[in-house]
């Protein structure tokens, strides 16, 4: 009856011939990509799977289905010459797979990034980077969401919906003029990824999360991201960008209710700041 | 200290658990068997208040994991939360007929999760009301699908939504209830452990079913607001009940220090994590830092805590 029980049986005896120790991959667990999801989205294209470009971090178990923290780091810096300008994160099991795609220009300075997804059932996890020649280049991890009574869904749907759209714009500049500062942007917004009808209940609530990310720093996009309900509840993404000099970090938000949301933070580099608004 | 009398009825542990195997969750034509075969073992706490024991385990590892019960009034039996499977249900029933031949006219639900009402539908039959928290029709909503597919994944159980019985009643702040002879104090609180949950008083013996607002043994477990539950249970401590059923740990326990463990493990994570978030630590770093506190003989550490502090993270992030 266990299919997972199935699955790490045939599991067990390849570990010791991974390539990446502690990622063993099986061919039953990639079927939804093999499957569909690969071509419909890169088609034919060569797709590089290991971590010499980006290298993915998610805990090897969900503790909170809700809210799995999981990060990308990049292992080139942003140049004019070489850049990633995409990254695409892709959960197979989730209702909607494709979580994001996040977009890097050569002023992000690194294309890292750290933000929280939902993770619905034992699942791959993928991280692919498109870089500016169009290469591209996979990092693969594997997920088990764990038991318990934690679900993808928020845990207090109102206290989410009282501070929609509140936002903060933080960064922790000990960084030199130049040098890639990090940055957090935090939204307030329950992403929804919608409830169904139903019939005992009458209970519907349509869909209602947050679609597109833009952060702009002196009005030149750093970091921007098209979004799903596969983001957690209060979105929170940190990256980087490198301010030449003293300017505005800017970010606009949208959702799939057409609510537009703005936060400013001044920037000055070398000077430490932690600024909170709204 | 209240008096805890111990009353053992027919049917050994051994018994239930063959019962659960061969009619676990087998649809819900089984609903109110014709004859009782395996009863619950349940303990009488006070006069008329019986609580079958819950042993701790992580939800869809184990079957019996809450404190679950009921009160025998003059008219009719009301019924706290029903376990976490058409079975325990079942059996729960059985033994309320041991102990008496009134018909069960409430079922409350003290908030969602599964190993509290998967039981339910033991007990939908004519004259049953079933009650909850206002804000419990919409957690099932958001949460039900992906229960279906844990029981499925961790333990095989091949479950539809007939096992989720939804409430025809629900409450907000404070109703009272007769089952004939004793009052049933009935409270919707706000958001604590979860954003639904629901405390029963029976007001006769002074006797509360508090849930999972309370824990004992088990690892509390926050899926609704660290700061709400702290504050919750800060005001709870100021009430004078004569016997508490915890949801999880021993079937009653003297009151209010039996709040105690919960209270200085939340307050304890609360304050690290808002250390931690202050010195500007990530989400991840805390998950994989943040040891449970030393005080405490808590179970499940291991299942419940990076949880915990997830959850306290995402939380107190915004609080200034």
């Amino acid at each position: 009856m266990n299919v997972f029980a199935t699955l790490f049986a045939v599991a067990g005896p390849l570990i010791m011939l991974s390539p990446e120790p502690g990622q063993a991959t099986t061919v039953e667990e990639d079927m939804v990509w093999t499957g569909g999801l690969r071509h419909a989205y890169f088609g034919d294209r060569p797709i590089s799977q290991s971590d010499d470009m980006i290298v993915l971090k998610a805990p090897n178990r969900a503790d909170d289905a809700a809210i799995v923290p999981i990060s990308i780091t990049a292992q080139i810096p942003q140049t004019d010459e070489q850049y990633i300008q995409t990254i695409y994160l892709f959960i197979d099991k989730n209702p909607g797979p494709l979580i994001g795609k996040f977009h890097f220009t050569p002023r992000s300075g690194r294309a890292d990034l750290a933000f929280r997804v939902r993770v619905n059932a034992y699942s791959p996890i993928r991280a692919i980077a498109e870089t500016n020649d169009g290469s591209l280049y996979m990092s693969r991890r594997f997920i088990k969401a764990t038991g318990g009574c934690s679900a993808p869904a928020g845990s207090d749907l109102d206290a989410a919906m009282t501070r929609l759209g509140k936002m903060k714009l933080r960064t922790n500049a000990m960084s030199p003029v130049a040098e890639p500062m990090a940055a957090q942007l935090m939204i307030s917004h329950p992403n929804l990824s919608g409830m169904q009808m139903d019939q005992v209940t009458q209970l519907y609530a349509p869909a209602h999360f947050v679609r597109h990310v833009k952060v702009s720093f002196d009005g030149e996009e750093v970091f921007s991201a098209e979004t799903g309900f596969g983001i957690s509840e209060n979105p929170s993404f940190r990256f980087y960008f490198v301010p030449e000099g003293e300017g505005e970090l800017s970010a606009e938000v949208t959702d799939t209710n057409d609510l537009h949301f703005m936060q400013t933070l001044q920037v000055a580099p070398a000077v430490s700041q932690d600024l909170v608004q709204n | 200290m209240p008096s805890i009398q111990h009353k053992f009825i027919a049917g050994s542990k051994l018994t239930i658990q063959l019962f659960c195997i061969l009619f676990v969750d087998s649809g819900s034509s089984l609903a109110a068997p014709a004859a009782c075969s395996a009863p619950a073992h349940v303990v009488q706490v006070a006069s008329g208040v019986f609580v079958r024991p819950g042993h701790p385990a992580v939800v869809f590892e184990g079957q019996e994991i809450a404190n679950i019960g009921f009160v025998v009034g003059d008219l009719c039996v009301a019924v706290v939360d029903t376990g976490a499977s058409l079975a325990e249900g079942q059996a729960l029933d059985c033994a309320i007929r041991e102990v008496t031949d009134l018909p069960v006219c409430y079922v409350f639900n003290t908030h969602v999760h599964p190993d509290h009402m998967l039981g339910n539908s033991a007990f939908q039959r004519p004259g049953v009301e079933f009650v909850a928290h206002e804000k419990l029709p919409r957690a099932l909503a958001l949460r039900g699908d992906i229960y279906l597919e844990r029981a499925a994944a961790h333990e095989g159980r091949v479950l539809d939504e007939s096992i989720f019985v939804f409430p025809e009643r629900t409450v907000t702040g404070i109703v009272e209830l007769d089952i004939g002879g004793r009052v049933l104090t009935v409270r919707a609180h706000n958001t604590a452990h979860t954003d639904h949950d629901l405390s029963i008083i029976d007001k006769s013996t002074n006797t509360v079913f508090l849930g999972d607002l309370v824990f004992l043994e088990h690892l509390p477990v926050i899926d609704g607001s660290i700061n709400g539950w702290i504050s919750e249970l800060d005001d709870l401590s100021g009430a004078s009940f004569e016997t508490v059923i915890p949801g999880h740990g021993p079937v009653s326990a003297p009151w209010p220090s039996a709040a105690g463990a919960s209270l200085q493990y939340l307050s304890t994570l609360r304050q690290t994590v808002r250390a931690w978030i202050a010195d500007g630590g990530d989400l991840a770093s805390a998950q994989a830092s943040i040891d449970q506190p030393d005080s405490g003989d808590w179970l499940l550490i291991d299942h419940y805590h990076r949880r915990n502090v997830g959850a306290a993270y995402a939380e107190l992030e915004w609080e200034d």
